[in-house]
């Protein structure tokens, strides 16, 4: 039991509004209330009253790095992102523990309409419009887990793009988990308007603690009518976060969601990316990458609503195991009577790096409309003992050579990356590897 | 020197090599022959360290120093290549990206047009460099693109493994040049070969004949010409 006194404190730090203090209180009866998810496992240990729930890491938001303490800065300095934000980004926010500590959106854009800013912030300052979307992409009833976010929810980001506006660069969300035994509950809301177009990057970190901590996180994006949201993760936690995040978009009519989710890091790692198609002619395409290297359990996958006539979704899940990790890709696509011609194609990719690791898939189709079309295909590959020793006759280690393996195996998806991120998760990869085991 | 002790091999419980001594010098072209399953391939993937293959006993000096234990990738680095009978397929990774690597020369921008004349050298269109390793190539354009590799990683001893299959009589020219030039180059080259039209074109310092793991046979060229004049076994 979490009780409701921790929640209005975290409201009322914030000065928040009594409509979110409701949905707070609402969500914290639904937590206390629903039953662990069948579904869930590589959780044991985790014990939520344990956790510290919200860290404030005491810094006022800032919209310049000068304005942060020099030891913040440096944090970031030494994860290169200043000089990042300079040369390749339209916008970035930044989480330290429970709330949003620096946001900045190009000049330009701001005088255009777009909105960056700490979510806690965007509700005071912009409460209609982010009452509009809030909690209704994802609903805190979905399990006990979304329940528990919406109680406890603080940082994050909201963006806001207005009607016909197109963004050139990406825009990014790092978030930085500092202490151990720690929650994170960050709530992303992202907002594009009729005709716009954006790229949002989700970046995560976190030193390698002897405890494990919690990420319990959310992102609701809605597309309205003709606009394109691209979304990345490349979630890189250490080994010892517990990865748990709670994503769903809207499309409208004829707008268009890309979603790439990269899964290297987390001790455990349950995310299913979802989409519902809501208005005609909607789609989306998800690239998801799992990487589980060690004694380690990745369980993601992507959940599709088709819910209107005309929509489409692709979904290509490529999973990586090795040293006995663990890849469990569990999908969904429902397409509702109505959603008349609707396609959807999911192809699974396993590729297994020794005899000690797993992988399996469950995918699942429940369609009822005569006219849509689903169809299914799913391959496990294993790196061969002759591929193995052939790359080590050639003079590369066995670690430089399935990497090399696990790079040829997802360049569809380093091809759907910002240049920037792809050669990050290349280095990640290798690192990975040649590092061995954790 | 490449020196071969008493080597006896095992593999997936079967003994496939009993008490074999073999020598390779820089400089010197070493050809292995006989019928199939006599342990040809078997000594080249343990000589090259394929770990499926158990030394029973005997060892593998390589300029003086037991590698018999050692990784393949030492091996290699130690200055042994091994061209593959049956190079497996890769799906992404090109061969540029396996070799830069290998060679550490992924920031030479010399390496590049190195590779280019490789291909062409060993009669593969540049373009294959950069298409993923082995995949969809004909037998022929295996074996071109094993060869590339013995030429542009530059390792003083060089396996090949019946690099000749599957290659046309021009082919079989080209191959023959090939061998020549790494044995000028002071490269020791130990050829396994089925090909009675190869092995017509090049002329061996020492053959040996393999038949169910043993040496039958060893020799100068006299042995060769006289397999050949006998035919071969298969």
């Amino acid at each position: 039991m979490i009780d409701p006194s921790i929640v209005r404190e975290i409201s009322e730090a914030h000065n928040e509004p009594d409509w979110m203090l409701k949905i707070r209180l609402n969500a914290l009866e639904l937590y206390n209330r629903l039953p662990e998810p069948k579904w869930i496992h590589g959780v044991e240990g985790l014990n939520v009253e344990d956790l510290i729930l919200y860290k404030d890491p005491g810094v006022r938001p800032a919209t310049s790095w000068e304005e942060l303490p020099e030891d913040i800065r440096r944090l970031y300095e030494r994860l290169n992102l200043p000089e990042y934000e300079k040369e390749y980004l339209a916008g970035l926010s930044t989480s330290l523990d429970s709330e949003t500590i620096y946001s900045r959106v190009l000049e330009p854009l701001r005088e255009k309409g777009v909105i960056l800013e700490p979510m806690h912030d965007a509700v005071l300052n912009y409460p209609d419009l982010v009452r509009k979307y809030f909690s209704r992409i994802f609903p805190p009833a979905e399990h006990k887990y979304s329940a528990l976010h919406y109680a406890l929810w603080s940082g994050g980001v909201f963006l806001y793009v207005p009607p016909g506006v197109k963004l050139d660069l990406p825009i990014e969300a790092f978030f930085y988990i500092s202490t151990e035994l720690e929650g994170q509950f960050e709530h992303t809301l992202i907002v594009a308007d009729r005709g716009s177009e954006v790229h949002f990057i989700e970046g995560c970190s976190a030193p390698r603690f002897r405890k494990f901590s919690f990420h319990d996180g959310a992102v609701e994006i809605y597309a309205a009518e003709n606009a394109y949201v691209k979304f990345t993760t490349v979630q890189n936690w250490s080994k010892n976060i517990i990865n748990f995040n709670n994503k769903r978009a809207i499309a409208e009519r004829n707008a268009f969601v890309e979603w790439v989710e990269g899964s290297i890091g987390a001790k455990t790692s349950i995310v299913y990316p979802s989409v519902v198609l809501r208005g005609e002619g909607a789609r989306t395409t998800m690239n998801v990458f799992s990487l589980s290297h060690g004694p380690y359990v990745k369980d993601g996958g992507a959940k599709i609503f088709h819910v209107a006539p005309n929509t489409r979704s692709t979904v290509v899940s490529k999973s990586v195991s090795s040293d006995g990790g663990v890849n469990i890709y569990r999908g969904l696509v429902r397409i509702l009577k109505g959603a008349k011609n609707a396609f959807s194609h999911v192809s699974c990719d396993s590729l297994i790096l020794d005899g000690e690791s797993e992988a399996s898939t469950y995918p699942h189709a429940q369609v009822d409309e005569p006219t849509a079309v689903f169809t299914h295909e799913a391959t496990t590959v294993r790196f061969s003992e002759d591929q193995l020793f052939y790359l080590q006759s050639r003079g590369l280690n066995e670690e430089e050579a399935k990497g090399l393996a696990v790079l040829g195996f997802i360049q569809d998806i380093l091809r759907g990356l910002p240049l920037e991120y792809a050669s990050v998760l290349r280095e990640v990869l290798n690192a990975d590897f040649s590092g061995g085991v954790g | 020197m490449l020196e071969v002790e008493n080597l006896s091999v095992r593999v997936d419980e079967k003994d496939v090599i009993h008490d074999i001594d073999l020598l390779l010098s820089p400089g010197e072209l070493v050809v292995l022959v006989g019928p199939n399953g006599s342990g040809k391939s078997s000594l080249l993937r343990t000589i090259a360290g394929d770990p499926r293959y158990k030394v029973v006993s005997g060892r593998i000096l390589l300029d003086g120093e037991d590698i018999t234990r050692l990784p393949p990738d030492e091996r290699a680095r130690k200055g042994l290549f091994l061209a593959f009978q049956t190079p497996p397929e890769f799906d992404g990774v090109t061969l540029a990206t396996v070799l830069l690597r290998a060679a550490g020369r992924e920031r030479d921008p010399k390496a590049f047009s190195e590779l280019v004349q490789a291909a062409s050298r060993v009669g593969l269109d540049p373009s294959y460099i950069s298409r993923p390793l082995n995949k969809g190539f004909s037998g022929g354009e295996k074996k071109r693109s094993e060869l590339l590799q013995a030429l542009f990683l530059n390792k003083k001893y060089v396996l090949l493994d019946e690099i000749d299959s599957g290659v046309d009589v021009d082919g079989l020219k080209q191959i023959a040049a090939i061998i020549n030039d790494l044995v000028s180059a002071e490269k020791g080259v130990l050829l396994v070969s089925h090909n009675p039209a190869l092995l017509q074109m090049i002329s061996p310092n020492r053959v040996y004949v393999l038949r169910d793991g043993r040496i039958e046979r060893s020799g100068g060229p006299e042995v060769l010409e006289d397999v050949l004049k006998a035919g071969f076994y298969d």
